[in-house]
C-alpha cells in the first residue's frame, strides 16, 4: 500500500505535533510556558473542522471532477443534527425553565417537540443522526443527478440551488430548528460542562483525530483501484462504462461519503463555534471551502486541508484588522485562483506535468495563446485528443497523486 | 484576424438597441418633462385671494377665541358659491388656517407648504415672529364644514372630482338619504350614479324597519359590490329571522365571494406576469452568456445591481426630474454594464473559456469585489430610487380591479427587451456569428468570424442586458449592494429550466415559474412557495436534464 508515501507521513507527523501541543497546552495551568488560550485552541478547533469540509470537497471535486457548491449544505445539516442534542441538553438550564423544550419551541408556542426531535436526547443516536441526515441527503440528491447524468456546471448549479432551498427553509420558524437565530447557548455534552478547559482541549483533540482518520480514508480511496476509477471518471467519464464501470454508483458512493464526512465536520464545529444559524446554508460559505480547497490545490487532500486553515486564518485576522478590505482579498483570491493557479499552491510548490503557473504567465503576457477557443461544447473533439493522450493505467495512478488536469470540469 | 469590413457590422448589434433607446427617449422626455409640471392643487393658490363672503364681521368671528362665534363665519361662508370660498372651509377643516389676532391676519396653509396671507396672497418667509395660532372648530362644525364641503363638490362640473366626493361620501356617517336621492336624478355619470346606489343600499341595509322588497333589492345590488362596507352591511342580515332576508343575504354574499374569488385570480396572473417579467429580464442576459457562450458568470447578480445603481446615480445627477432619469438610465446602464462586463470579459474570462467550473469561481470572486465595492464607495445602506409619476399609480380596469402603474410597465419592458433580444440575434450580423459560433466554433472560424471579438460582444450585450434589468427592478425593490445576489440562484434556475442557450425557453420559464410562485404563496407562504419551485425545478432537471426546451442536432452535443 502506499498510503503512507511522504506527503502523507509529513501531514500526519505536523498534524499530530500540532493538535497533541495545542490541546495539551490548554490543560497546562495558565502559568506555563506551553499553556495555550482556551479561545485559540476553540478557533484552532474551528479551522480543524473547516479542514474536514475542505476534504470532502477535495475528495468529490478534486477526484471525481464535480463541484459541489453546496457541500455547506451538509456541514450546517450535521451540525443541526448534533445542535438537537446539544439543546436537549440545556434541558432544565433554559431560560423558561419549566419545560423540557428547547426556549425557541416556547416562544413559537409549541408544547411537546415535533417528531423529527425523537431521540436528540441520546448521544448516540445524535452521533448517528450527523451521519444519516447528511448521508441520506447526499443519497438522494446524488441519486437523482447522478442518474440522469446531470453533470458539469449544471450540477454546481443546482447544488447551489440546494443549499439555498434548505437556508430559506431554515430561516422559517415553524420548522422547528430555531428560524433565525439557530441553535445557540449550549451548556453540556454528557454532563461535562461545554467551557471547561478539559472539554475544549478534548474536542480540539477529536477534531484533530476526526481529521487524520478522514485524511487516511481519502488517502486510501485515492490509491485504491477504486481511486482509480475516480480519476478516470474525473479525466474522461464517457469512457469508463466501457470499462466495466458502473459510473452513477461509484459518483453516488463517493458523493454520500464525502457529505457524511461534511455532516461529521459540522458536528464537531457546533460546540467549539457555539452557536449555528441558517446563514451557514447560504450558498456564498460553500463557494468560499470551494476556493479553499482550489487555493490549497484540489486532488491533493493535504492542499485542501493546508487551503482551508490558511484562508479561514487569513479571514480572521483581515477581518479583525481591516473589515473592509477582506472581500476584496476573498475576491481576488478566487480570481488568482481561477486564471493562475488552476492547481492551488501545492502546484505551485510541488508542479506535476506542465506547469500551469508557466503557461499562465506566457498566456498573460501574449507567448502563446492558452486555446481560449476550446469550449466545453466541444467535448467530442476533445476526446480525440484525450484519446490519443490517454495514458496507460500506472501513468494514471501517478496523475492521481499529481492534482487533476486543469482543463477537465 | 480583424477585416475591416466585418468589423463595423457585428456592431451593429449594439447599435440597434442603442437606436432604439434613442427614439424611446425622444419620444418620451417631452412627456416626462410635461410630468413633472405643476400639479392641478397649486392653481388655486393664484386665483382670487379673497372670497366675496369674506367680510370684516366673519374675519372678526374666524379670529375671536370663542368657537362659538365660528358659527357664524361659516354659516356666512356657506353663502359664498365661489371657490375660493371652499377653499377657505376646507383649509378650516384641515387645520390649515391660521390667525394672528393683533392684527387680525388670516393665513392659509399653501399645498406645496409654508403660509401664504389669505387677503393679499403674499407668501410667508419666517413664522416665527408672527405668534400663529391655529383656527379652531369644535366636532359638531368639523360635521357641517364636512357636508357643505361635501355639497359643493357634488354638484362640482368637473366629473373627476364628483366621482371622488361621491366615492368619499361611503365613509361619511351624517348621510341625508333625501338629498342623495334628488343628487341621484340629476346625475348622469354611471359611475357617481353607482356610488349614490351603494350608499342608498347600505342606508337601507342599516335602516330599522325598512321593507323588505327594498332590502331585497338592496341586498340583490350589494351583491355584486365587492367593497368591504358593502360585505360589512349585508353581514347582519344573513343570520336574519326571516328567511327569504337571510337566504337573499347569503346568495348575495356568495355572489361576492365568486366574484372576489375570480377577481383574486386574476390579480395573482397579473402578479405572476411581473414577477415573471422580472426573472426573464434578469435571466434573458444570463441566457446569453451562459446559454450562448458557455460561460457561468456569477457577477451577473452584481450587473443587475450596477444597473439599479445607475438609476440613483442618474436620479441625484437630474433632481426633480426622477422621470427622465430613469428613462435615460435605461441606455446609460446598458453602456455602464456593458463595459463593466467588457473589463470583466477581456481581463478575466477569456482566459477560462475552456475550464468553466473555473469561471464559476473566478466570476464569483468578482462579485464579491463589486458588491464591496458598492459597499465602499456609495454606501452599504440601500439608495432610494424615486418613482416618477408616469410609473406611479393604479390603473382601474374595473371598479374593483386595479393594477399597479410600475408592474405594467416592468411587464411591457420586459417584451420589449425579449423582442429586442431576439431581433438581435436572428436579425443581425453579431446574432448570425454568434449563433455561428455556438453551433461549431471551429467552422465558424474557419469562416471568418473572429470568434474572440464575438465572445467579447456577446458577453458586452448579456451584461448590458443585465443592467436594463437592475433599471426595472429599481423600481421594484431597495437598491442595495446585495440586489444581484438575491436574485442570481433564481435567475439560473431560470435559465437551466428553460433549457440552456434557448432564449424562448427562458422566457417561457421565467414565466412559468413567476406564475407557479404566485400561484402558491396564497397556499403555503412566500417562503414555502420558493422553497417549492425550487426543489421541483431541481427534480425537473433531473428528469429533463436539458430543460424545457432542449437544443436540437448538432448544437445538442452538449
Amino acid at each position: 500500500m502506499r498510503i503512507f508515501d511522504l506527503s502523507t507521513k509529513i501531514f500526519c507527523a505536523l498534524l499530530v505535533a500540532a493538535v497533541s501541543f495545542l490541546s495539551l497546552g490548554v490543560l497546562t495551568p495558565t502559568s506555563s510556558f506551553f499553556h495555550v488560550e482556551p479561545y485559540t485552541a476553540l478557533i484552532i478547533g474551528k479551522y480543524l473542522c473547516y479542514a474536514i469540509l475542505a476534504l470532502s470537497i477535495d475528495l468529490v471535486w478534486g477526484y471525481l471532477g464535480i463541484l459541489s457548491l453546496g457541500h455547506g449544505a451538509f456541514f450546517a445539516l450535521g451540525g443541526y443534527a448534533f445542535g438537537m442534542y446539544l439543546m436537549r441538553q440545556i434541558g432544565a438550564k433554559s431560560v423558561y425553565a419549566a419545560s423540557d423544550l428547547p426556549d425557541f419551541m416556547i416562544f413559537i408556542g409549541w408544547d411537546k417537540l415535533p417528531w423529527y426531535w425523537l431521540g436528540s436526547h441520546s448521544f448516540w443516536f445524535s452521533c448517528l443522526l450527523v451521519l444519516l441526515a447528511p448521508g441520506l441527503l447526499g443519497l438522494a440528491f446524488g441519486w437523482t443527478a447522478f442518474r440522469s447524468r446531470v453533470s458539469g456546471v449544471y450540477f454546481s448549479i443546482i447544488s447551489q440551488a440546494l443549499t439555498y432551498a434548505l437556508m430559506l427553509a431554515f430561516y422559517l420558524n415553524n420548522l422547528g430548528f430555531g428560524g433565525n437565530n439557530g441553535f445557540t447557548d449550549f451548556k453540556t455534552i454528557l454532563g461535562f460542562d461545554l467551557r471547561s478547559n478539559n472539554m475544549i482541549g478534548a474536542l480540539l483533540a477529536i477534531s484533530g483525530l476526526v481529521l487524520l482518520l478522514s485524511y487516511l480514508l481519502c488517502r486510501y480511496l485515492a490509491v485504491s483501484r477504486l481511486g482509480l476509477v475516480l480519476v478516470a471518471i474525473r479525466d474522461n467519464e464517457p469512457r469508463v462504462p466501457f470499462a466495466g464501470y458502473r459510473v452513477e454508483t461509484v459518483k453516488l458512493f463517493i458523493f454520500t461519503l464525502s457529505a457524511m464526512m461534511a455532516g461529521l465536520a459540522g458536528a464537531l464545529y457546533l460546540p467549539q463555534v457555539g452557536i449555528i444559524n441558517p446563514s451557514l446554508f447560504a450558498p456564498v460559505f460553500s463557494v468560499e471551502m470551494v476556493v479553499c480547497v482550489a487555493l490549497g490545490g484540489r486532488g491533493t487532500l493535504y492542499g485542501a486541508v493546508f487551503g482551508a486553515i490558511m484562508v479561514n486564518l487569513c479571514k480572521s485576522t483581515l477581518t479583525s484588522a481591516y473589515p473592509m478590505a477582506w472581500p476584496f482579498v476573498l475576491g481576488g483570491l478566487f480570481v488568482a485562483v481561477a486564471v493562475f493557479l488552476p492547481q492551488g499552491l501545492a502546484g505551485l510548490f510541488f508542479p506535476q506535468g506542465e506547469s500551469k503557473l508557466k503557461r499562465a504567465w506566457s498566456s498573460l503576457f501574449g507567448l502563446k495563446s492558452p486555446s481560449p477557443d476550446l469550449d466545453l461544447d466541444w467535448e467530442p473533439d476533445d476526446q480525440e485528443l484525450d484519446d490519443e493522450a490517454e495514458p496507460s493505467s500506472n501513468h494514471l495512478s501517478k496523475a492521481s497523486l499529481a492534482g487533476p488536469k486543469a482543463g477537465r470540469a | 484576424m480583424p477585416k475591416p469590413l466585418k468589423k463595423s457590422r457585428p456592431l451593429a448589434g449594439l447599435l440597434l438597441p442603442s437606436l432604439f433607446f434613442l427614439v424611446l427617449l425622444a419620444w418620451a422626455s417631452p412627456w416626462a418633462k410635461a410630468q413633472e409640471g405643476p400639479g392641478p392643487g397649486l392653481e388655486l393658490s393664484d386665483g382670487p385671494a379673497r372670497p366675496a363672503g369674506l367680510t370684516q364681521a366673519v374675519i372678526e368671528s374666524l379670529v375671536s377665541s370663542k368657537v362659538n362665534d365660528r358659527d357664524l363665519a361659516i354659516a356666512a361662508l356657506a353663502q359664498d358659491q365661489s371657490e375660493a370660498a371652499t377653499e377657505l372651509l376646507r383649509a378650516l377643516l384641515e387645520g390649515g388656517l391660521m390667525t394672528q389676532r393683533a392684527s387680525q391676519g388670516l393665513y392659509l396653509a399653501s399645498p406645496e407648504g409654508g403660509y401664504r396671507e389669505l387677503i393679499s396672497g403674499q407668501p410667508l418667509g419666517d413664522l416665527g415672529g408672527l405668534n400663529l395660532r391655529k383656527v379652531g372648530i369644535n366636532n359638531r362644525q368639523r360635521e357641517s364644514l364636512v357636508s357643505i364641503i361635501n355639497n359643493r363638490t357634488l354638484v362640482s362640473p368637473d366629473l373627476a372630482v364628483r366621482r371622488r366626493a361621491a366615492a368619499a361620501l361611503v365613509a361619511s356617517k351624517s348621510l341625508d338619504p333625501e338629498l342623495i336621492r334628488e343628487l341621484l336624478s340629476k346625475e348622469s355619470d354611471g359611475q357617481v350614479i353607482r356610488s349614490y346606489q351603494k350608499i342608498l343600499a347600505i342606508e337601507t341595509l342599516g335602516r330599522e324597519g325598512a321593507p323588505e322588497e327594498e332590502v331585497l333589492t338592496a341586498l340583490n345590488f350589494l351583491g355584486d359590490n365587492l367593497t368591504p362596507e358593502a360585505r360589512e352591511s349585508m353581514r347582519a342580515y344573513a343570520e336574519s329571522e326571516n328567511p327569504a332576508l337571510a337566504a337573499a343575504a347569503q346568495g348575495a354574499m356568495a355572489r361576492q365571494d365568486h366574484q372576489l374569488q375570480h377577481l383574486a385570480f386574476f390579480e395573482t396572473i397579473f402578479f405572476g406576469l411581473s414577477l415573471g417579467s422580472v426573472l426573464v429580464l434578469i435571466g434573458i442576459g444570463l441566457a446569453i452568456t451562459f446559454g450562448v457562450m458557455g460561460v457561468i458568470n456569477m457577477a451577473h447578480g452584481e450587473m443587475v445591481m450596477l444597473g439599479a445603481y445607475t438609476v440613483w446615480a442618474l436620479q441625484s445627477l437630474l433632481p426633480g426630474q426622477a422621470g427622465l432619469a430613469l428613462i435615460l438610465a435605461v441606455p446609460v446602464s446598458f453602456v455602464v454594464t456593458g463595459l463593466v462586463g467588457a473589463i470583466l470579459e477581456l481581463s478575466i474570462i477569456r482566459y477560462l473559456y475552456s475550464r468553466p467550473l473555473e469561471t464559476l469561481l473566478a466570476t464569483y470572486g468578482v462579485s464579491l469585489v463589486l458588491q464591496q465595492a458598492v459597499k465602499i464607495f456609495i454606501s452599504s445602506n440601500n439608495r432610494s430610487v424615486e418613482t416618477p409619476q408616469f410609473m406611479s399609480g393604479l390603473l382601474h380596469l374595473s371598479d374593483h380591479l386595479t393594477v399597479t402603474y410600475s408592474r405594467l410597465y416592468i411587464i411591457g419592458f420586459c417584451l420589449v427587451v425579449f423582442l429586442m433580444i431576439n431581433l438581435v440575434m436572428k436579425r443581425t450580423r453579431l446574432g448570425l456569428e454568434v449563433r455561428a459560433v455556438t453551433q461549431n466554433r471551429a467552422m465558424a472560424q474557419a469562416m471568418g468570424v473572429n470568434s474572440k471579438r464575438v465572445d467579447t460582444l456577446t458577453f458586452v450585450l448579456g451584461s448590458g442586458v443585465a443592467g436594463m434589468a437592475g433599471v426595472a427592478l429599481s423600481q421594484l425593490t431597495n437598491v442595495g449592494p446585495n440586489l444581484g445576489q438575491s436574485y442570481i440562484v433564481d435567475s439560473f434556475m431560470v435559465v437551466v429550466f428553460g433549457g440552456v442557450g434557448n432564449l424562448w425557453g427562458t422566457f417561457l420559464g421565467g414565466l412559468i415559474i413567476g406564475m407557479a410562485n404566485k400561484f402558491m404563496e396564497p397556499i403555503n407562504g412566500a417562503i414555502m412557495a420558493k422553497i417549492l419551485i425550487m426543489v421541483g425545478i431541481i427534480l425537473f432537471i433531473q428528469r429533463h436534464p436539458s430543460g424545457l426546451f432542449p437544443q436540437k442536432g448538432r448544437a445538442a452535443s452538449l
